[in-house]
């Protein structure tokens, strides 16, 4: 069995690890230390992770059950059932809850590219870079999303001219833009927390093999912390998917626009509460998985961030 | 003061960027307050989600079943949906049963928004508070009795300061990410920063300036909260615990 | 062969912020001399290794290692020829944890030497046999227990053929048992005539293996000797009391 590096025989219990930058001495109970680790972690993404039990869904289920029921009993038999009036509309809400999952995507996958690139100027050596990107990082971190969103929806131009070729910039694709603003910023934060927690040893022995910084970084570091930074990159999109539904709030037609257009031309606004349930309980099943996966993944790679 | 903000309209003259918030009175005067509506709603949910935290983690203690039930679903409900989803239901869905017979809504939605965003903030903050006072071992409590410290005091001079310091850290985050959250009462029409610029640069058409303003204006609000809580953060830290 | 020290190092100083760790350390090594430096903790061991591979840039005094003097190196050309003639082998091992050990070895030979990936590889297959862990070629140094991960990092520091090896205290972290396999390792490389210079608490070891000892305290280098004199008849108190404490 591997003994752990620098820790002589008989000091610490099995599988117990210390805090970042604390003490081998348990002078606060668990609780403190799960609440200090979950403050890390959630001061890397920027938002408190969503933690999902399955019994969730059951519930959400139950709900949207018990409001349909409710709805129905008041109806009266002259209209249609609850459940046809949802399974009619099924359809239109699938194709808006598909469209929040392409923006998440499509968000995520902007902002980790150029969150990664951020992270690593926020840890080079020249003191400019360093400083603009965490200034950037701040910056972005500190807006509110709703803002950064308004902001894209009304200063992006609604067409954009690249060598003669002219591409026009639908309100989605900017509202798109404006996610991957926070994603950006808090992936920076991500990659840098990682980077920095990879133990200080590997670096001076790549030194002492006469490793640039380049190469250190790209073959020894980086690969290193692509395990560490799984867990909180999955939180972030969860996060982020829960948050597409801001994009309503500037006009882009999605699942909540969609529920309100179907409410609307029901004209019947006691469906409101089934409804939303409803929509709800999509969102559960799409981020629940998410969320057990993460815990695997935490569980796995069970590292000190 | 007045030649601060005639600059302006020089500035307006000149280069065309078109800050009416400074030289005009009336959208100066709306600015202004949709900024001290904006530090109202966050000073008022920060005081109120403290408040729900407090109660619902004593309420956690309690040895009624039903009690810690109830503070279990409403954690359970407030933490895993969306915010915004949240104010839908209380303005219009909750709201539109709370109407006098007149058809006027009994709770204004400035009302519904600290409602709202406390009971969110609020159900983050039971489980800080939980976390902390269930972090000091009970061997300390007995330890402070054995030097001769009542109970109460006790809690009052070692237990408590110990919990506190051990919660600044995530009830920090929970705070800053309430005092952003507090931008999506736009949706319920609350006449914060966001809303009312919104106003002003429909009527004065000058949404480019307007949309810089107010990003500054929000950076600056959070990246000084931010500021101060790190501080006071760093002045409350137990040495050689937590980083 | 030259009679010229291999290393020399004189007068150097170093502070770290308001602390001065090395307070004007002089001393030569011969080529193919077996050197040990103990001290108690804080006296500055460590720091002379780093500052002799240029790891740590020092405040005054000069080191001269082969033909470079290292407080003057700048370009990255003679940095590459300087760390190819000296290796350090650390008390952590920091083998790099996603690469399997062969590839752990081979790495800065292509990457840094530029050598050919087979031959490399092939030399790499060499020095695991060299240090008898031939059949762990394949396993992730999580795998490994600390004895071995020493020994795959000492196989890593040979592969960048170096004249002198520095060792850190590279037994302190192992359980006793595993210290052994380590320490006749070490033994075949001073035997088969590598300048080695170590840093170490083993103190039977040191006294079988060293050519010459050297004690350090409060950043200078308080005595030195043969070691048959030096365990015998150390001639300072702080020496004296130093060894009684460890022996």
């Amino acid at each position: 069995m591997n003994s752990a590096p620098g820790r002589p025989h008989g000091t610490a219990p099995q599988g117990w690890r210390p805090l970042p930058g604390g003490t081998d001495l348990p002078v606060l109970m668990p609780a403190a230390e799960r609440l200090v680790r979950r403050v890390e972690r959630e001061r890397l993404i920027g938002n408190p992770v969503l933690r999902l039990e399955p019994w969730h869904g059951g519930l959400l289920l139950l709900v949207f059950l018990c409001a349909a029921g409710y709805v129905q009993a008041q109806a009266g038999a002259d209209r249609p059932s609850i459940v046809d009036v949802i399974w009619r509309w099924t359809p239109l809400l699938a194709k808006g809850f598909a469209f929040n999952i392409a923006i998440s995507a499509l968000a995520m996958a902007i902002g980790t590219t150029f969150g990664i690139f951020l992270g690593l100027a926020q840890l080079s050596r020249a003191k400019p870079v360093a400083s603009t990107a965490w200034f950037a990082t701040h910056f972005f971190r500190n807006a509110p999303w709703l803002v950064l969103l308004f902001y894209c929806m009304f200063l992006l131009p609604f067409k954009v001219t690249l060598f003669g070729v002219t591409i026009p910039l639908p309100d989605w694709v900017k509202a798109t833009f404006g996610l991957s603003l926070p994603v950006m910023a808090n992936m920076s934060e991500i990659v840098r927390g990682a980077v920095q927690s990879i133990p200080s040893g590997q670096w001076e022995s790549a030194r002492s093999f006469a490793f640039t910084r380049r190469q250190t970084t790209w073959m020894i570091i980086l690969p290193q912390c692509t395990k560490r930074m799984l867990p909180p990159w999955m939180n972030l999109y969860s996060i982020l998917t829960v948050g597409t539904v801001l994009v309503s709030v500037v006009g882009v037609s999605e699942v909540m626009t969609l529920a309100g257009d179907a409410l609307a031309s029901e004209n019947r606004a006691d469906l409101l509460m089934p409804f939303y349930f409803y929509i709800l309980a999509w969102f559960f099943l799409y981020c629940y998985p998410i969320a057990r996966w993460t815990v695997y993944l935490e569980r796995k790679y069970a590292v000190d961030f | 003061m007045d030649a601060f903000f005639e600059w302006f309209r020089w500035l307006y003259d000149a280069t065309g960027i078109n800050l009416t918030i400074f030289y005009d009175a009336f959208d100066r005067k709306r600015f202004i307050g949709g900024f001290f509506t904006t530090v109202r709603l966050a000073v008022s949910c920060i005081l109120l989600s403290v408040v729900i935290g407090i109660a619902g983690a004593w309420l956690q203690g309690s040895k009624l079943r039903l009690t810690r039930h109830v503070v279990y679903w409403y954690i359970q409900f407030f933490r895993n949906t969306p915010p915004l989803v949240q104010l839908y239901f209380f303005y219009f869905g909750v709201g539109a049963y709370l109407k006098t017979t007149g058809g006027v809504p009994l709770v204004s939605n400035v009302t519904w928004a600290i409602l709202g965003l406390s009971m969110y903030a609020g159900a983050f903050n039971v489980e800080i508070f939980r976390s902390g006072i269930e972090a000091v071992p009970k061997a300390t409590v007995e330890a402070a009795e054995s030097f001769g410290f009542s109970r109460l005091q006790a809690y009052r001079q070692i237990v408590l300061p110990l919990a506190f310091r051990v919660c600044l850290p995530a009830l920090n985050n929970n705070l800053v990410n309430l005092v952003k959250t507090t931008s999506i009462s736009f949706a319920i029409a609350v006449p914060e920063m966001l809303y009312v610029s919104s106003q002003i640069w429909s009527d004065s058409v000058n949404v480019e300036e307007m949309m810089n303003v107010l990003l500054f204006c929000y950076v600056g609000l959070v990246g000084l909260f931010v500021y101060a809580m790190h501080r006071w953060e760093r002045a409350m830290r137990v040495p050689g615990y937590g980083g | 062969m030259s009679d010229r020290p291999i290393v020399s190092v004189k007068d150097i100083r170093k502070s770290f912020g308001a602390v001065e760790v090395l307070k004007g350390v002089s001393f030569d090594v011969a080529k193919g001399e077996v050197v040990c430096i103990i001290g108690p903790s804080g006296s500055g061991k460590s720091t002379i290794l780093r500052c002799i591979n240029g790891l740590i840039p020092i405040d005054g005094g000069s080191i001269r290692v082969a033909d470079f003097q290292v407080e003057k190196l700048t370009a990255d050309r003679d940095v590459i020829a300087l760390r190819k003639e000296v290796s350090i082998v650390f008390q952590q091992y920091n083998l790099y944890p996603h690469k399997t050990a062969l590839a752990n070895i081979m790495m800065a030979p292509i990457h840094v030497l530029k050598e050919d990936p087979k031959e490399a590889e092939a030399r790499a297959v060499a020095l695991l046999a060299k240090v008898r862990l031939q059949d762990k070629a394949g396993s992730y140094p999580g795998e490994l227990s600390g004895g071995q991960q020493q020994r795959v990092a000492i196989a890593r520091a040979l592969a960048m053929r170096p004249e002198i090896i520095l060792f850190d205290e590279v037994t302190a972290a192992l359980d006793p048992e595993t210290v052994k396999e380590v320490l006749v390792t070490i033994r075949e490389l001073a035997d088969e005539g590598l300048t080695c210079i170590l840093v170490t608490h083993e103190m039977g070891f040191a006294r079988e293996v060293a050519d010459h000892m050297y004690f350090t305290d409060g950043g200078v280098i308080v005595e030195h000797g043969p070691p048959a004199e030096f365990f015998a008849r150390p001639k300072h108190e702080r020496t004296r009391a130093f060894l009684s404490q460890i022996l």
